[in-house]
């Protein structure tokens, strides 16, 4: 279920002008990245696998996913433009998950797309490792654009609680703490990856059992609970 | 269309911000007046389904209003803050209301009630380089699209200049006259008699009077008033005031008296008479608390006592 007006207005929010300058930088880098590599005569899968697991999924997912996730609503509360939707015949839980769809829409474009082009200039479709990745960002994406879209909507620190979570928990407990990686949607990516990727480099620590009911559990429930949320906002006066 | 509240209150934590109100709203213009923090805006955010009563109940002809988003093809809603997207035109933005109404004629719809704000002109430019009057306009017009039978302003005419408040005043008349329940909040007594045929006080949360513009005024002038008076000659004055029934009580002090006057009318009918008889010529003659706050400070103790 999804309204074409609020897709419409939440597209032009974030592609607007400069906005889509900071969807841009990211993948870009990535691209730049892989290019330099390959000029290095360095194109092979072990670095392949580097880039994409630092960077591609390790730092811009999370990153992209932050800015499409939070920016496709918590501006609007922000600044209150958001009662302009919510004043409306709507229901609630349909703007949100019209916000989900069109954050999991530009993550599709500005992540996983990149992913691939990224993983194709070092290794061309060598054993899957491009689309592995693609489809592990593009399902990753999905999931944090939905995450982010909850914490958009439940505070207004969401950036901030949404580095932390990307960085502290991901990147430095997920390292070191064998439970935490079972609970991070970075693994889950990795999962998939290597599900159809046969390169002897990718070595997954969350079993394929666990990453896809993990992946479609945080998404539903978070477009879910953003959609709950959504019904019960208040505006608190300035009084 | 009928707005009822039914006891409504709403507390943050141990402030409460509205206590105890029952009212309904009916067709035609309710002006909701109050000082600044008085409540108006949790009351009307509660009306608008943009917040839940901690008690008591909100209705729009008997059905809830709190999570209830089929009210909105029934209720216009004008907020406070500026809440307009800043980079679509005032055209784009307006259509978007009607499209978001899913009404059958979404493009005739922005045009008809852009026409109503005298917004066609302007309509192409992005709501970014508008004026806040300009804004106040759009955001009306997208509230209008749909022509709803009860619309709900925040303090609609703040931030407009002379003119395009006294356009509004007119709308806002005009949709009165025609039927629409019409609610408005503002601190201006001024700005409430000009458009209201029916008005609500509310004074620190509480529902502290309510009737027509006539009957509000007469209980913001009947109560007493302090004046400040110097003149050639305090003392005779004073004790010449105090002659007369409509004088309350007299303070003598050392730049001048303070008397208050229980009937304003006559009071001020007599004043110039009684200095004259005298022979005493009046240097000053200043009201001591004709300030809105103390109006309104007023009606609170009347009607809690």
């Amino acid at each position: 279920m999804m309204n074409t007006v609020v897709a419409g207005i939440t597209y032009r929010a974030l592609l607007g002008r400069r906005r889509i300058v900071l969807l841009l930088l990211l993948p870009l880098a990535l691209l730049g990245l892989a290019l330099l590599l390959r000029l290095a005569g360095s194109a092979d899968q072990r670095s392949a696998m580097l880039l994409m697991d630092k960077f591609a999924i390790g730092t811009m997912l999370p990153l992209l996913g932050l800015i499409a996730g939070t920016g496709v609503i918590a501006p609007e509360i922000d600044d209150g433009t958001i009662i302009h939707l919510m004043s409306k015949p709507i229901s609630r839980p349909v703007i949100a998950q019209t916000k989900f769809l069109v954050a999991a829409s530009l993550l599709a474009v500005f992540a996983a797309v990149p992913t691939y082009l990224a993983a194709w200039l070092l290794v061309g479709t060598e054993d899957g490792i491009a689309s592995g990745f693609a489809l592990g960002a593009l399902v990753a994406g999905v999931a944090y654009a939905a995450v982010f879209l909850l914490l958009g909507v439940v505070t207004r620190h969401a950036v901030t609680v949404g580095i932390i979570y990307a960085l502290v928990w991901e990147s430095l407990v997920g390292g070191f703490v064998q439970g935490a990686r079972k609970f991070s949607i970075q693994q889950w990516a990795q999962s998939i990856a290597d599900q159809i990727s046969t390169s002897p480099f990718l070595q997954a620590d969350v079993t394929l059992g666990f990453a896809v009911p993990a992946l479609v559990i945080a998404t539903v429930a978070a477009v879910f609970l953003a959609g709950r949320r959504l019904r019960a906002y208040s505006l608190t006066g300035d009084e | 269309m009928k707005m009822e509240l039914s006891q409504a209150s709403r507390w943050y934590g141990n402030v409460v911000a509205v206590n105890d109100v029952t009212m309904t709203i009916g067709p035609g213009v309710t002006g909701l007046l109050g000082p600044n923090g008085a409540g108006k805006s949790t009351l009307l955010h509660m009306m608008a389904g943009f917040l839940a009563p901690s008690g008591g109940t909100v209705t729009l002809d008997g059905t809830r209003v709190w999570k209830n988003h089929h009210i909105y093809r029934n209720i216009g809603l004008v907020p406070e803050r500026e809440g307009v997207y800043g980079f679509l035109t005032g055209w784009q933005f307006v259509l978007s209301a009607a499209r978001l109404q899913g009404l059958p004629d979404p493009v005739e719809a922005a045009r008809k009630a852009l026409a109503i704000v005298e917004m066609e002109e302007p309509k192409d430019r992005r709501v970014e380089t508008y004026s806040k009057g300009m804004r106040q306009r759009v955001k009306v017009a997208a509230a209008l699209v749909h022509d709803p039978p009860v619309l709900l302003l925040d303090e609609p005419f703040n931030g407009m200049d002379p003119r395009q408040r006294l356009h509004l005043m007119d709308l806002i008349r005009t949709m009165g006259t025609a039927g629409k329940t019409i609610l408005f909040s503002s601190h201006i007594l001024e700005e409430v008699e000009r458009v209201a045929q029916h008005i609500e006080v509310l004074v620190a949360g509480r529902h502290a009077a309510s009737g027509d513009f006539r009957e509000i005024r007469r209980l913001m002038t009947d109560r007493p008033h302090l004046f400040r008076i110097r003149s050639s000659d305090d003392r005779r004055l004073a004790a010449a005031l105090m002659l007369d029934s409509s004088a309350g009580g007299v303070a003598l002090g050392a730049d001048g008296l303070e008397v208050r006057a229980i009937e304003l009318r006559r009071f001020a009918w007599l004043l110039p008479r009684v200095a004259r008889a005298e022979g005493i010529r009046l240097l000053e003659v200043s009201p001591a608390d004709e300030d809105l706050e103390s109006v309104f400070s007023y009606l609170i103790t009347r009607s809690t006592s």
